[in-house]
């Protein structure tokens, strides 16, 4: 499975509620003001655990518009929309935590 | 692949609508068919022919538009607008607005009104579903 966090942790729970909930499998996918999330100083213990098994994404273009390219968290991997796209076709079912 | 696409969010407030559209666009640079998007709650707003945002701005109802009538195989994209969300935010196409007895009509020509029917059915013909929403 796909999640995708559209949220900072700042403002909404959805990304704890996801890792809460998420299998063994699945990948995040951190969009819009989820990237916030991949800044160090957000980082939670869980995601980063995630993100050194290659299994967090975050999208470029948000982070860049964000201006946060420099704090972010080792091991999240970069991706763009076309980057998005394979992640959909590749992971089944998306799951958007709004 | 077949992937179908939800938008819960109207334009410019939220990003919802620009980010399920650089998707859309990627998906069809990559040889993907974008089966139906289906505009559902405040994503409704995305159809109004009446919006004009300011030249230097995207114009996001036209971008969805021109993806409705020219997709990289010739195909349209289909934009589907939830009826009942559409009406209680007085978004009306010509037949619905004769049908309520009002005197205009807002939606673009290249979206269609159509039940949540047909947001079922993006689901089961779809390989994917991708919600937008906020």
């Amino acid at each position: 499975m796909l999640h995708t966090i559209n949220k900072s942790s700042f403002e909404r729970n959805s990304l704890q509620s996801c890792l809460n909930t998420i299998d063994d499998t699945s990948v995040i996918l951190l969009i819009e003001d989820g990237v916030i999330c991949a800044a160090n100083n957000a980082n939670s213990s869980m995601l980063a655990e995630l993100a050194t098994q290659g299994r967090v994404f975050a999208l470029q273009g948000d982070i860049d518009a964000r201006g946060i390219s420099s704090k972010v968290a080792d091991n999240i991997k970069l991706v763009d929309y076309a980057g998005f796209v394979d992640l959909v076709v590749e992971h089944g079912t998306t799951v958007s935590w709004v | 692949m077949k992937i179908s696409i939800q938008i819960n969010e109207g334009p410019y407030q939220h990003q919802a609508s620009d980010t399920a559209y650089q998707f859309a666009k990627a998906a069809i640079a990559k040889g993907h068919e974008i089966f139906r998007v289906f505009f559902y709650h405040d994503g409704v707003d995305n159809a109004s022919r009446f919006t004009v945002p300011p030249q230097d701005d995207r114009h996001i109802v036209n971008n969805w538009a021109d993806l409705g009538i020219k997709n990289a195989d010739g195909n349209e994209v289909e934009l589907v607008v939830c009826v009942a969300a559409a009406l209680r935010r007085g978004m009306l196409d010509a037949s619905e607005a004769g049908k309520n007895g009002i005197d205009s009509n807002n939606i673009h020509p290249a979206f269609r009104i159509s039940g949540l029917g047909q947001l079922i059915e993006a689901g089961i013909q779809s390989d994917r579903l991708v919600v937008f929403g906020d």
